[in-house]
């Protein structure tokens, strides 16, 4: 049989140069927009810019506090609400898999996740904001952690089904009583997934703008009270990128590279604890 | 004086529909090495998960009959109780991955939440290595994780774990199939010793091993108890047909 060798190896090399220039090509766009955010706004982030509220039309400076203390306590509740929800429902799903709730509601998971999340917007306005007759935290928080939810859940369902079984054999014939065997050996041997899931979940919804349009509704004035409108550094951008002044604009591209050094950070942190808490089966 | 401590009468286990353990009798004294061999699928791992009833655990298994332990039937007791009283070691060696070597042995009273002193804690620890023969080995790194020990040490880490719950009886599911012959070796030098204080129940495909170790042995085939001798007898002369047929290498 004839063979052209030479002519094989050139395939491969071509094919090779072809992958290589993609999947060097997927980091052009992330290159420049970060290039860009952080050319615009590096330089409106100072002190006063990090500690004082959006100053009025027609003043210079003002910041973007209202909207940092904002986002945190909004996403601190939605997390403090989704995480536990999140972690049981992910154990059952893991523990039970072939039951008829664990198909449904992996199912409802899935159908969750492609919610757009102008849609769970809309549903917590109807649900929180109009029985309450005001815009508030509150709602802003049940509208993230509704979008938590599904990346929570499948994330500790997918972490637990890669443990083995034979750690549960281990615990169980020790006597150790079922709830005992997930708190203290399976999600325990898990936490490093469960926990690289959280904080993703946390970066996907502190950049959500739609949830919270008609929900938290935003505030020029720094607030903490959950029952009364609240500004979020998403929003904050939405508003102010749109607006016809040239300081608003300075003002949302300042807040936009503090969300995306915020992303970046907890990214990078997830990635450095995950590895360092990884439990070596 | 010879004194029973496990005892099952007319026991079955089942897989949903499949009957995998068929009417077994048998009567196991104190202090004894019990070796059960067959070939695969003969339903000998069932019938030793049957006896601290974990076999239950999987999904459409059952069981029928008695098993007794110190003349009580475990279908009677608390699940729960009777694994804390009866010892485990599995196939492939499973330490905690999230203990330390320390933690490990006293992880039947961690994992269970049973408070006992810092004291009592490093009696149990050296007496447990020391009686799975591997405190020597282990003394100086007794807070790193178990994980990081060989094959043969992780199982030996096992069994130093069943043995910290002070059980009179420990089960073991083919304990040295996931080990190099070292670490075979090994394990079964402990077996002798453990006999002294334990009843062993050791489950084994390997026959030389199941001769080497143990007092007695009980052949399964097709999930009946075939035959069940004093070791010597039934590798020399065996009762039954189909155990002639087993030692002689006619099927495996």
């Amino acid at each position: 049989m004839e063979l052209n060798i030479g002519l094989r190896n050139t395939k491969s090399a071509i094919f090779k140069g072809i992958i290589i220039f993609f999947a060097f090509l997927i980091t052009v766009p992330l290159i420049v927009v970060l290039g860009y955010i952080i050319k615009q706004g590096l330089f409106q982030v100072n002190w006063h810019f990090l500690t004082s509220v959006p100053a009025p039309v027609g003043e210079t400076g003002g910041g973007i506090i209202n909207a940092l203390v904002g986002s945190f306590i909004m996403v601190m509740v939605a997390a403090v609400v989704a995480i536990p929800v999140g972690m049981a429902a992910g154990i059952y799903l893991s523990e039970n898999p072939r039951s008829k709730l664990a198909y449904y509601s992996g199912l409802c998971v899935d159908i969750l996740q492609g919610v757009p999340s102008i849609v769970v917007g809309i549903v917590v306005y109807f649900w929180i904001v109009k029985p309450l007759g005001t815009f508030s935290a509150l709602s802003g928080s049940a509208a993230l952690a509704i979008m938590m939810l599904p990346i929570v859940i499948r994330s500790t369902e997918q972490t637990l089904k890669m443990l083995p079984d034979s750690l549960k054999e281990a615990a169980l014939s020790l006597g150790v009583p079922y709830h005992r065997v997930i708190l203290k050996v399976v999600v325990p041997c898990g936490f490093a997934g469960i926990l690289s899931g959280i904080m993703l979940s946390i970066a996907r919804v502190i950049g959500e703008t739609a949830p919270l349009l008609f929900t938290a509704f935003g505030n020029p004035y720094l607030s903490t009270s959950l029952t009364k409108p609240m500004e979020s550094l998403p929003h904050l951008i939405y508003t102010y990128a749109t607006s016809p002044y040239d300081d608003w604009h300075n003002l949302a591209w300042g807040a936009s590279f503090i969300l995306l050094m915020f992303v970046l950070v907890l990214n990078i942190f997830t990635k450095v604890l995950t590895r360092k808490w990884k439990v070596q089966l | 004086m010879e004194s029973t401590i496990v005892k099952a009468e007319n026991y079955n286990s089942y897989f949903g529909d499949n009957h995998v353990v068929k009417d077994v009798n048998i009567s196991i004294n104190k202090n004894e090495v019990i070796a059960v061999m067959g070939p695969s699928g003969c339903g000998k791992t069932t019938f030793l998960r049957g006896i601290n009833r974990m076999h239950e655990l999987i999904p459409n298994a059952t069981s029928k009959g008695k098993i007794l332990l110190d003349g009580e039937n475990v279908y009677d007791m608390n699940a729960i109780y009777v694994r804390s009283k009866i010892g485990m070691v599995f196939q492939r060696p499973n330490p905690f991955p999230n203990l330390s070597i320390y933690e490990n042995v006293v992880a039947g009273y961690l994992l269970n939440g049973i408070k006992i002193s810092k004291a009592d804690k490093d009696v149990i620890v050296e007496k447990s290595l020391t009686s799975a023969a591997l405190w020597k080995e282990v003394k100086d790194s007794l807070h790193k994780k178990g994980t990081f020990l060989s094959g043969g040490q992780q199982q030996r880490l096992c069994i130093a774990r069943a043995i910290a719950m002070q059980p009179e009886l420990i089960l073991f599911d083919e304990p040295t199939s996931a080990l190099d012959p070292i670490s075979t070796s090994s394990v079964e030098a402990l077996f002798h010793e453990l006999k002294a204080n334990y009843t062993l129940i050791i489950v084994t495909h390997n026959m030389q091993q199941a001769a080497r170790v143990s007092d007695r042995t009980a052949f399964f085939y097709m999930g009946e108890l075939v035959e069940f001798d004093d070791t010597k007898q039934m590798f020399t002369n065996p009762a039954d047909q189909r155990t002639q047929n087993y030692i002689t290498g006619r099927f495996s």
